[in-house]
């Protein structure tokens, strides 16, 4: 079994070179292999991203020193280039501090043994139905020396990690109902239970792989050539042209159908953009002299708060997961429930009472040390990124529309900021954009192309990853605040 | 809490008494501030904000200032103060941004005077003006300071923090026109209030937010921080550069932070998190807490002095909604708890104890230690007069050796270095312990090697056809070890660099390189055995260990025994069947010059005396009839086991449990194993036998000790051009761009093993280097160097 996964790794890692290489080497070597009969995997996907024209994503090869050294980094660090990687690098800044904190939660000394590691991955990716995430983790299991059957489903796993699955399951879909009983329960286990430092270490990466799933649904990512999904062994058609050719071709049509079609809505959505940025100055001016009333603005985060509930994307078109994926979580019908819904009341949370900077660093910090630093750092690159653009607009100051996207977020977990005025959302956000953003962040398995089409429908496809690095780490908060918040109780 | 005083001061005309006393509040409490005239305390925080009046006995609720029937977040208080020149004027921070000041003098019953709707974030702290009656100062999240007039509708001026968010401002005691501000990056700067421009000067006090800083009350320069970085550090800003000159470690992010009336060297602080004490500490004593005040059952939120002039009462609020007043006779004193003296054993039996002076110098004029003690070496701190702690602080060092000789370990070093403890089979184990404990004079342990050997490998085990040849050979021939001549052979076997380098990448237990020879078992056995993650399959990897030498005397063998190989499979029958296979001639030649896996001498292969092995046959015959299982004996053993533990020689039980592995382990309890392992293991590194104690890691199949491998397994490396370290990448280096270790042959990066010359420093992958100098002796670089491998 060992030699067989090596074998195995050999080849992936071949093919991931020589997806690096490009088209004219693999033209070049593929008359050799065929002789020798063996099967060569064609990508089935086109680039790294579903949503995203591969044009548009940088390619390999044309990076700048710094992108290089990212890329570097990457792949001496996994063995790989991710499509996460190649979508991500949008936004340079943000993938170092990214992949530093991920190469820290999954490879350098920490309380949980390496295999425990990625298999919390597999069941946080699983929670979604995050089949590209499983398939990347259930690798790395294996190669770090995982028990195959393990895979099977969560029954296999040893009791201790079964015992994680309820906290995943809350975690991912309804964070503000966790407990310290929760917490307890998972600690005073006998001997299953958890160390405080090997639960701070699982909540982490239980939140960090849920909010990856979100950025892989949210961006399209497709799958990896070598995991399922990701390939094909149909030899190419009888032309001589390269499987990248073709594709590419299919490509552009496809790229002006879209044109032609969006050329209807181009003035629309021209101003689209006006208006946003017309709203945003109106809100910066008027700042000064209109004054909510404190009522007002109370309701107004219940109003938003419900509201959010309602958005939802019509076409409900229910996601069969597929077989693989679902057997690494029980109780599939546990999904995202709204916050003011469901029948008991939750208290609001209050982030000045309990917030990351304060009281969340600290505790993450004192059990799993330097990650805290690390998680604080991508919180800020991802909460004040910006290159003051907006679409075609320049030197635009966005921090109130990050702001307003982050808050939002926060309101649909039910975390509340005393000094923000939630009428600024309704301004600021349109309606298609709520939907992308519900979807992404509650259930991202439903995502789809015509969401991530529809909205700011202007702006660049680069915009539109920052976007998702805004909503991933604004889950990612959100969820790390709860589960905290809970230790932090059962503590006191 | 119990022992309750009453103190009694007399401040200039008025009288202030106490004792420890508290109140429940209704909510949680997020800040407090005591009136001018020491007898009002305000508390406040998002749901409560009261006025209580402290009495002798009680607190007693003076004025809810929260009222009207629908709380807004105004009265969300994140910080309070009250005025120290006007006792009717207080400010409170809320939550959403709202500076609010309040006028006890109004008649009706809502106090609110003023509200500063300017701050577009919360606001995390307010500041009166030390002697100005109608200016305050306050900080937001939003990274903006602003100076209030109270006779004016809105703010003076504004200071800018350049959009880092302010945790706290004050004003300067001393200074009219100063006041100083923390930064979330972890920056102070200092201000001039009538320079809204810029800031007179700034500085990174701590790593992470600041949350706290204050003013000494009576030296003009010096200020206190506390960060999220659990310091406390106090700053003196008389000088040119603010210069760092007491920096106090605690347990928890520093929340508070309070300079304690007219003791210069005192400040209080509280923690925002974990930590729920108050904490009074000497600024000149970093270490120990002054004082320790341990009634909160959640975090302190709030502490303040109660009398500018008084240093014996403390007021702190909390998040478990309650207010206390602390006296500082009732603080517990963690020092006095401390232990001033301290004992160790040294690693050959010397024992060293530090005391307080007194102590010691009663003793030894009575001699005590007479017994044992040949010189003792003592040593006294020098006082100084000036140290604060005079008192305490002089301990003295005594230091008692032990006679040469008679303590010596060598025994202990000596057997741990030439034990096997694994890779052959159980009898010749036994036999090879027993005879290294016999050369070094340890009659008992080597009669007990002896009777393991009698007790588990009985002929009764073995198939009887193999029984007389496994007798005859197995005691007298070791099995055949692999030896620099193999190596070379099998190395293009094993695969290319490639392969080598995967592998020593995945094992990160394989951090023993007995020697080169052994390089490629260890990393084989390794691999089999995270494999195959089964704890107890170390024997397995093992016994595989074994299979693999055999085939690597014949490669052919090896590739069509390889789904064997892989797979773990019964080991018990196969490990006879490795004695007998290879009886032929040409092992025993190998024999002769092969060097032995422990790096032990070459002889300690196994020649045991010949009378010895003959008696062992009679026996084991004897016992062969008699038809006793082993299992007869697991709890006799495990009993020896115990008691050599309990003597002190956890080197023998470890050994024992190690050479024989499944057929004791399930007798003896993990914890207790676990125990053993840690002792032997802490023993061995101190005496640096360093590979041996990692042998003994990997052998283990307790799970907490094997993993003791698997922890900081990063090697960091600097770069051989400049000299820097190499942060990212093992081999190549940001700075220089070059590749650091490249390999002569093949001019590549290495990244496995490496082997170099040391007359002229050249080299690369081990495999390309033997096959270089196989061909010629010349070194691969082309300097004219002849290079010698050996």
């Amino acid at each position: 079994m060992r030699l067989a996964t090596a074998a195995n790794e050999a080849y992936t890692a071949s093919l991931a070179v020589s997806e690096l290489l490009g088209c004219k080497q693999c033209g070049g070597s593929r008359g050799q292999d065929e002789e020798l009969g063996i099967r060569i995997p064609r990508p089935l996907g086109h680039g790294p991203s579903r949503f995203i024209p591969e044009k548009e994503i940088l390619q390999v090869g044309s990076e700048d020193a710094q992108m290089h050294t990212l890329f570097t980094d990457s792949f001496a660090a996994l063995g790989r280039l991710d499509n996460i990687t190649l979508v991500m690098v949008f936004h340079p800044q943000y993938l170092e501090s990214f992949l530093k904190t991920q190469h820290y939660l999954l490879q350098m000394d920490g309380p949980l043994p390496l295999h425990y590691r990625h298999y919390i991955g597999i069941m946080a990716a699983a929670r979604h139905q995050c089949s590209y995430l499983v398939n990347l983790h259930v690798n790395d299991f294996l190669h770090v020396g995982g028990d195959p059957k393990w895979l099977n489903g969560l029954e296999n796993a040893p009791q201790k990690l079964q015992n994680l699955g309820e906290l995943n399951k809350v975690l991912a879909h309804r964070p503000w109902l966790i407990t310290k009983e929760h917490i307890e329960g998972l600690l005073k286990a006998e001997e299953h239970s958890w160390s405080l430092a090997e639960l701070v270490h699982a909540v982490v990466l239980l939140t960090h792989y849920h909010s990856l799933a979100s950025f892989t649904f949210g961006c399209g990512i497709s799958p990896e050539i070598h995991c399922d999904g990701g390939h094909t062994f149909r030899p190419p058609s009888v032309s001589n042209y390269c499987i990248c050719d073709i594709t590419n071709g299919n490509h552009s049509v496809d790229e002006m159908q879209v044109n032609s079609a969006g050329n209807v809505s181009v003035s629309d959505s021209f101003f689209e953009v006006e208006a946003l940025m017309e709203k945003m100055k109106q809100l910066q001016e008027c700042r000064e002299e209109e004054e909510a009333s404190q009522e007002e603005m109370a309701s107004r985060f219940e109003i938003e708060k419900r509201e959010s509930m309602f958005v939802f994307s019509s076409d409900d078109d229910e996601v069969t997961p597929a077989r693989d994926v679902s057997r690494h979580f029980e109780d599939t019908s546990y999904g995202y429930k709204d916050f003011s819904r469901h029948g008991m009341h939750v208290p609001t949370f209050r982030v000045q009472d309990y917030c990351w900077e304060d009281h969340g660093y600290s505790l993450v910090n004192r059990l799993y040390p330097d990650v805290g630093q690390l998680i604080d750092e991508k919180f800020h690159i991802a909460y004040n990124l910006t290159y003051n653009t907006m679409a075609m607009h320049k030197d635009v100051d966005t921090s109130m529309l990050r702001r307003a996207i982050w808050n939002y977020i926060h309101c649909m977990f039910g975390i509340r900021y005393d000094d923000y005025d939630y009428g600024e959302i309704n301004q600021l956000l349109d309606r298609s954009f709520k939907v992308y953003i519900k979807t992404v962040v509650c259930t991202p398995e439903k995502v789809t192309k015509r969401m991530y089409d529809s909205f700011w429908r202007q702006f660049k496809h680069s915009e539109k990853v920052h976007v998702n690095l805004l909503l991933i780490e604004a889950r990612m908060q959100a969820e790390l605040l709860y589960a905290l918040r809970a230790i932090t109780r059962y503590m006191t | 809490m119990e022992k309750m005083s009453r103190v009694t001061t007399a401040l200039g005309g008025s009288v202030l008494t106490g004792r420890t006393m508290h109140c429940h509040l209704d909510a949680p409490a997020n800040a407090i501030s005591v009136c001018r005239d020491a007898a009002q305390v305000v508390v406040a925080g998002r749901s409560i904000f009261k006025i209580y009046a402290i009495e002798e006995e009680q607190f007693v609720e003076k004025l809810n200032l929260r009222v009207g029937r629908k709380p807004s977040l105004n009265l969300s208080c994140a910080d309070v103060v009250w005025h120290q020149m006007d006792e009717n004027l207080l400010a409170t921070a809320a939550t959403n941004g709202v500076v609010v000041t309040w006028n006890l003098g109004r008649p009706s019953r809502n106090k609110q005077d003023q509200l500063f709707t300017e701050h577009k974030r919360t606001v995390n702290k307010v500041c009166f003006h030390p002697t100005e009656a109608h200016v305050l100062l306050s900080g937001s999240q939003d990274g903006f300071m602003k100076c209030f007039d109270l006779r004016r509708k809105d703010s003076v001026s504004t200071f800018s923090g350049q959009s880092e968010s302010v945790r706290d401002v004050q004003f300067s005691i001393r200074d009219y026109f100063t006041f100083a501000s923390t930064f979330e990056n972890g920056n102070v700067q200092l201000w001039d209030i009538r320079r809204p421009d810029r800031c007179e000067r700034m500085f990174t006090a701590h790593n992470g937010p600041v949350f706290c800083c204050d003013w000494h009350p009576e030296d003009r320069g010096w200020l206190a921080t506390g960060g999220r970085d659990k310091m406390v550090k106090v700053w003196d800003m008389a000088t040119h550069r603010a210069k760092e000159v007491h920096c106090v470690q605690t347990i928890a992010s520093v929340a508070r932070v309070k300079w304690r009336p007219e003791c210069r060297h005192h400040l209080a602080t509280c923690s925002m998190m974990v930590d729920h004490n108050v904490y009074v500490w000497d600024v000149r004593r970093p270490f120990v807490p002054a004082a320790m005040f341990e009634e909160h059952r959640d975090v302190t939120t709030g502490i303040a002095w109660r009398h500018p002039h008084d240093p014996s009462f403390l007021l702190s609020g909390s998040k478990d909604s309650t207010l206390y007043q602390h006296l500082f006779r009732d603080a517990s004193q963690p020092v006095e708890r401390a232990n001033p003296e301290g004992l160790c054993y040294g690693l050959f039996g010397d024992l060293a104890f530090a005391a307080k002076e007194s102590l010691v110098a009663t003793e030894s004029g009575r001699k005590p230690y007479a017994g044992d003690r040949r010189h003792p070496i003592f040593f006294k701190r020098k006082l100084d007069p000036a140290e604060p702690f005079a008192g305490l602080a002089s301990s003295a060092l005594n230091v008692f050796e032990i006679e040469p000789g008679s303590g010596s370990m060598s025994w202990f070093v000596d057997t741990a270095e030439r034990y096997a403890l694994a890779g052959r089979p159980l009898a010749e184990l036994c036999d090879h312990n027993a005879k290294v404990a016999r050369e070094l004079g340890r009659n008992q342990v080597a009669q007990t090697w002896t009777m393991l050997r009698i007790i588990y490998c009985s002929p009764g085990l073995v198939p009887t056809t193999n029984l007389n040849h496994s007798m005859g050979k197995g005691s007298s021939c070791g099995l055949p070890l692999m030896n620099s001549f193999n190596l070379k052979d099998m190395a293009p076997g094993l695969g290319s660099e490639t392969r080598l380098d995967r592998s020593k990448g995945d094992t990160r237990s394989d951090t023993v390189l007995l020697d080169s020879s052994a390089t490629l078992i260890t990393n084989e056995d390794n691999e089999e055995t995270e494999g195959s993650d089964v704890p107890t399959d170390y024997l397995l990897g093992d016994v595989e260990g074994e299979d693999d030498e055999l085939y690597l005397l014949d490669p052919e063998h090896a590739h069509s025994e390889e789904p064997e190989y892989v797979l773990p499979q019964e080991a018990f029958p196969l490990r006879h069947e490795i004695v007998d296979t290879p009886p032929g001639p040409e092992h025993l030649q190998d024999k002769a010059d092969s060097p032995h896996v422990s790096g032990s001498e070459a002889d300690a292969a196994s020649l045991v005396p010949v009378d010895s092995s003959f008696s062992l046959i009679s026996v084991s015959h004897a016992l062969c009839d008699s038809r006793l299982p082993p299992d007869f004996f697991s709890a006799l053993v495990c009993d020896m086991l115990r008691f050599y533990a309990e003597q002190g020689d956890v080197q023998m039980a470890v050994s024992v449990l190690i050479v024989l592995g499944e057929r004791v382990r399930k007798d003896i309890d993990e914890q207790t194993q676990e125990h053993w392992y840690t002792s032997y293991i802490d023993l061995l590194q101190r005496f640096c036998l360093w590979n041996v104690s990692n042998q003994v890691v990997k052998l283990s199949t307790s799970r907490a000790i094997s993993c003791l491998n698997q922890a900081s397994t990063t090697l960091h490396v600097n770069c051989s051009h400049c000299k820097r370290p190499m942060s990212s990448r093992g081999w190549v280096c940001d700075r220089c761009r070059r590749c650091a270790s490249m390999c002569a042959v093949c001019h590549h990066v290495v990244k496995g093993l490496f082997v170099w010359c040391q007359g002229c420093s050249h080299g690369g992958h081990l495999q390309h280097i033997m096959k270089w100098l196989e061909g010629s002796s010349h070194c691969p670089a082309g300097c004219g160097h002849l290079c010698e491998y050996s």
